[in-house]
């Protein structure tokens, strides 16, 4: 064992034992995981990013490229409640992007699942990582993807239109170009109009080819009408949500600003209810919450599908990924558990950044 | 010695071979037509190598190879981050293919990325399983449907018959090479208006590895001054 991996094995060690003095059982994860899952959660992106292999019995499998997935299924097994663990371990990450990153290194994971308290999870989570860096120079910066999600569920436009946009949360490009046609600001497609001024456009086709049925194109076409029929949604709402996406101040000052959006926007109320809950749990644990920043948009680019509370810890040096991220993930462990969900969050470590930012590397 | 890889059989050897010769630079085949050698005339310092058009993308980015001829669609499939691998000295101008999507010509609703990716959200819904693109250019489709926002779909790969995947029910729509489009409309299928994934053409490629010597150095200068890029 070289130097260096003695001392990232060293560090992930005093690591676990900072999340097991939490209360937090360790919990082991298979490194070859079935790739169904992963394909299923996050598509062919997964492709992108993460190792694929193939087994002449079991069919496509992964080297794991997180522990969150194998862990919610362990815990899914045994259902405590509520439950707390930990894990250490090496994930492996292609970089098609940044060859000069890393592909393989070891994270250490702390992971609350509690349906109970769930700003006090938030809380306890962020607190920990936050306890395990101490002293390092790192900046946290949070944010809150339930906020995002409740102002989309308030907007005043069709259920369509909301799942379309819910849909895309996680692609700000795409949710961008969705909400300008909502909102009127884009062209309908000439090919779109010229399909509705048919009164029966399915009748020039004789033959339908493939899976996809006659009946769903019909239907399809049946909700395009319905969508044409929907008027558009309003300049006002459009810039409630480019309000919430821009913010990028300290969590107080966030907090009062979004107190004024959910005058206009009454359906994010119980989001920033959650949000000033959080904080005080936060600050209750001596979390510094006045300096805390807060950005409107963190998180939505990440590889997990977070959609409550989300941060990050960055490393006060250029050109390194952050040394600590997590958040919660309440619909992932729905979606693992046939239905079954369980409120939960947590959040890993990069031993080795760890040592990098305390300059033992 | 400076190598130069150029397809090893068929119409795109040909046609390298003639936009060379159009240069003042002759290429041919050495020995009898089965052999894989080959002899460079014209110019001094550069080695004929013939392989498959597939490889030249790997060779050139391991530095096995110094100039390669291929289609720029094998280039940018094949190798990640492809212009930090490999430069474009010249596109040929032969060689054209559009890399397209394409779905039934019946699935009178969808005409554009945006309505395969609504497309894709339903059939999941209805057959629970995610919408299947037949293509073998796996890496050129996944990165622009990402950059499209189509999401939803999966890959599966299909070497050859692509068009015919979708009548044979092992997949929704396809992603392939076309150049006029007549054995798409045989089988049924369409181009999407915003379906262009890239147009690919015959393209003479440099190798961007380190180490080359002063003397690959003034070939590759001559070289590049009798073809006059």
């Amino acid at each position: 064992m070289t130097q260096d991996a003695a001392a990232i094995a060293a560090e992930t060690a005093r690591l676990r034992q900072t999340f097991e003095g939490e209360g937090a059982a360790v919990v082991d994860a298979d490194i070859l995981l079935s790739a169904d899952t992963l394909l299923d959660l996050y598509g062919e992106d997964i492709r992108a990013r993460a190792y694929l292999t193939t087994d002449p019995f079991g069919g496509e499998m992964v080297l794991r490229p997180d522990f969150t997935v194998p862990v919610v299924e362990a815990h899914m097994r045994n259902h405590a409640d509520p439950a707390r663990y930990t894990y250490a371990g090496k994930v492996f990450r292609k970089q098609e992007d940044h060859p000069e990153r890393a592909h393989e290194y070891a994270q250490v994971g702390f992971e609350v699942f509690d349906g109970h308290d769930p700003a006090g999870a938030d809380a306890a989570v962020f607190a920990a990582i936050a306890k395990a860096l101490d002293g390092l120079p790192v900046t946290p910066v949070t944010g809150d993807i339930g906020i995002l999600m409740a102002a989309v569920q308030g907007l005043q436009t069709s259920d369509t239109r909301k799942a379309a946009l819910m849909r895309h949360l996680w692609r700000p490009r795409k949710f961008r170009a969705l909400l300008d046609r909502f909102g009127g600001r884009t062209e309908v497609p000439p090919s779109r109009v010229a399909l509705l001024e048919q009164a029966d456009p399915l009748a020039v086709v004789d033959q339908v080819v493939g899976k996809r049925s006659r009946d769903e194109i019909a239907a399809r076409i049946t909700a395009l009408r319905a969508d044409a029929a929907t008027p558009p949604i309003s300049d006002d709402e459009v810039a409630l949500i480019d309000a919430i996406l821009g913010l990028r101040e300290t969590a107080p000052n966030v907090l009062s600003a979004l107190r004024d959006i959910a005058v206009d926007l009454p359906a994010i109320a119980g989001a920033v209810q959650a949000l000033s809950a959080r904080l005080d749990a936060l600050a209750a644990r001596g979390v510094a919450v006045d300096a805390l920043a807060f950005e409107g948009s963190y998180g939505r680019t990440s590889l997990e599908y977070y959609d409550g509370f989300v941060f990050g810890f960055a490393g006060d040096a250029p050109d390194i990924p952050p040394v600590a991220t997590g958040g919660r993930y309440d619909a992932l462990t729905a979606r693992l558990g046939d239905g079954r969900a369980v409120p939960a969050v947590g959040g890993v470590i990069r031993p080795d950044l760890v040592l990098a930012l305390r300059g033992d590397v | 010695m400076l190598k130069l890889g150029v397809p090893s059989k068929g119409r795109l050897m040909d046609k390298t071979f003639d936009w060379f010769g159009a240069r003042g630079i002759t290429l041919r085949k050495s020995g009898s037509d089965r052999e894989y050698a080959g002899a460079v005339e014209g110019v001094d310092g550069i080695e004929l190598v013939l392989l498959s058009a597939g490889e030249v993308p790997r060779e050139l980015a391991a530095g096995r190879i110094h100039l390669g001829v291929t289609g720029s669609d094998l280039v940018r499939e094949k190798l990640s981050l492809w212009d930090s691998q490999v430069q474009e000295v010249a596109p040929m101008g032969f060689g054209g293919a559009d890399l397209i999507i394409a779905v039934p010509q019946s699935w009178v609703d969808v005409d554009t990325l945006d309505d395969l990716d609504a497309a894709a959200a339903a059939f999941r819904a209805v057959h629970g399983h995610r919408l299947r693109i037949a293509t073998k250019y796996h890496r050129l489709v996944r990165e622009f449907l990402k950059a499209q926002g189509v999401a939803d779909y999966q890959l599966v790969d299909s070497q050859g018959a692509t068009e015919g995947t979708v009548k044979n029910e092992t997949a929704e729509a396809i992603a392939d090479i076309t150049s006029t489009g007549e054995t798409l409309r045989a089988n049924g299928l369409k181009i999407l208006g915003d379906g262009l994934i890239h147009a690919s053409q015959a393209t003479l490629f440099r190798g961007r590895r380190a180490g080359w010597t002063k003397e690959q150095r003034a070939t590759l200068k001559a070289l590049e001054a009798m073809l006059d890029v």
